[in-house]
């Protein structure tokens, strides 16, 4: 049984599908980098995986036990949070919301847990320093640690890359790679297809033709080929086959 | 001049008047962090009116305890419109607006073809702007607005972390499993009851202030949402004790004296989190 299982899964805006009868399964320890163009439907479709949408036919199978309160979320940065008045410390300890359920205060293994991720990501330093105040990759590394407060199983990062510099990317990726390695499933939204392929071990390409395979596989495969080799026309030219 | 304050003081109808615009002022405080980091500043504002409009029909209707109206009128346009705020095809600010205007006419008007008073534009005066009625508050209606207010205050307590955690990221929330819409509600339905109980205070006019004044005062000198909560808790208190005060001494209208207070304690918030900014660099 997968951790997460899509089977016949449609899913768009109103009445339009941006994506029809998809089927994937993540299991345990996977690393899927989810790939495809703007406006391909990649965010609608992380959205659709975390309850935050409703698919518009077909269904999501969670298994192994996987609750729906022990996902762990990196979204997108949303305006409100530029000036956003609050200190690292409480968005990290706000992660365990999910777990706390309806209890009003956090209790002292739940504060420790923050502590904890904070420690793993090295921002302890940061804890008192306000959010909007750090870095670009700074901030990543805050909304990564509460996310790994809300969950131990399934991580789901939607481009937690975008606006980086090359240097912190790359260290983005190597921490995202070492939780992997810890036992954490993975599921990322990427543009950056070179480095999804290095590090993922599954694909999932999102566009006119839909495409789900392990990494070696879609490296073997003429549209991996063309859009991982350079320099042979690419997607666009696969696409008019 | 303190001794004309201790004279004062000796009124029962004074020290109610002071008791209750602290808990209003008190409790307005605590939402209004939230509401203007959900660029839901103007929201005191379209329920106010609202309100308003609430307080016209009562009048129509000859109903002596129009709080029965106000209040259910007021928190079913608040749920309205935190609930669609998100994903409705009339956006958060162009809803709020258009409830707003068009209650304010609907109420004015209203007033106007059925008025039993001989003065209209008094009445809509003093409910625009705040009236002595602050001043003339039965012990019932003190009554009512203490065990209000220590309910926002508890409620707000309790779920001090659920709402940070939804304002700050609702989706995150929602993806870890917070319901929350439940809390958006429970939001709504605070600010509708906080509005109602101050537009005695300061009237429908100038309500926004209570909400957004301490806020944006406390935001300008602490940088993390606890400390500027409290801060700005204590400092509505403290601006709307002193507006009270200078209004009873100087005969000025209370809500505007209020407000006034508002925005000079913004200004030195603004100039101290300048300074305050500076040394740190």
């Amino acid at each position: 049984m997968a951790l997460i299982t899509a089977k016949d899964l449609c899913i768009g805006y109103d009445s339009d599908a941006l994506i029809k009868n998809l089927n994937f399964s993540i299991n345990s320890g996977d690393y899927l980098c989810i790939i495809g163009e703007n406006g391909s439907g990649k965010s609608t479709l992380m959205k659709t995986l975390l309850g935050l949408r409703s698919p518009l036919s077909g269904e999501i199978i969670k298994g192994e036990g996987l609750k729906d309160n022990e996902i762990g979320y990196l979204p997108q940065q949303t305006q409100i949070q530029k000036d956003f008045p609050a200190a690292v410390r409480e968005i990290v300890l706000s992660g365990c919301q999910g777990r706390a359920g309806l209890r009003p205060f956090y209790t002292k293994e739940e504060k420790q847990l923050a502590e904890t991720n904070m420690e793993r990501l090295g921002i302890t330093h940061l804890r008192n320093r306000c959010y909007r105040e750090l870095s670009g990759g700074q901030q990543q590394r805050v909304l990564l640690a509460r996310a790994l407060c809300a969950t131990r199983k399934i991580l789901l990062l939607d481009e937690p890359v975008s606006g980086l510099d090359p240097k912190v990317t790359q260290e983005m990726y190597d921490l995202i790679a070492s939780l992997n390695k810890d036992g954490i499933t993975i599921v990322m939204i990427s543009h950056d297809i070179a480095q999804a392929v290095h590090y993922a071990s599954h694909i999932l390409h999102i566009g006119e033709r839909i495409f789900y395979c392990s990494t070696n596989d879609y490296l073997m495969s003429a549209p991996g080929r063309l859009f991982v080799t350079p320099g042979k026309g690419g997607f666009k030219e696969w696409q008019k086959h | 001049m303190a001794e004309t304050l201790i004279t004062y003081l000796e009124y029962p109808f004074v020290r109610n008047a002071l008791i209750v615009g602290v808990l209003i002022s008190l409790c307005s405080s605590l939402l209004g962090v939230t509401l203007v980091l959900k660029r839901f500043s103007f929201i005191g504002d379209g329920l106010s009116h609202v309100a308003f409009g609430g307080i016209a029909i009562a009048a129509v209707m000859n109903v002596t305890n129009e709080m029965l109206i106000v209040l259910p009128v007021t928190v079913i346009s608040a749920i309205l419109l935190l609930r669609t705020g998100q994903n409705t095809k009339i956006k958060g600010d162009a809803a709020i607006a258009m409830i707003s205007v068009g209650a304010l006419a609907f109420g004015y008007l209203l007033m106007n073809i059925f008025s039993s008073s001989s003065n209209v534009s008094g009445d809509v005066c003093t409910t625009l702007f705040g009236s002595t009625s602050i001043l003339t508050l039965s012990s019932w209606e003190v009554a009512l607005c203490i065990v209000l207010s220590i309910l926002v205050v508890l409620i707000f307590v309790l779920f001090y972390n659920k709402i940070f955690a939804v304002t700050f990221d609702e989706d995150f929330a929602i993806a870890a499993g917070t319901d929350a819409n439940r809390y958006n509600l429970l939001v709504a339905v605070i600010v509708a009851v906080i509005i109602v109980l101050a537009m005695n205070l300061v009237g429908s006019l100038l309500i926004s202030a209570l909400v957004i004044f301490p806020a944006l005062s406390a935001m300008r000198l602490y940088d993390n949402f606890k400390s500027v909560t409290i801060c700005s808790a204590i400092l509505s208190v403290i601006c709307s004790l002193l507006g009270m005060i200078i209004s009873i001494l100087g005969g000025t209208p209370v809500g505007s004296t209020i407000v006034a207070v508002d925005v000079a304690a913004f200004i030195i918030c603004y100039v101290a989190g300048r300074f305050l900014k500076g040394a740190k660099k």
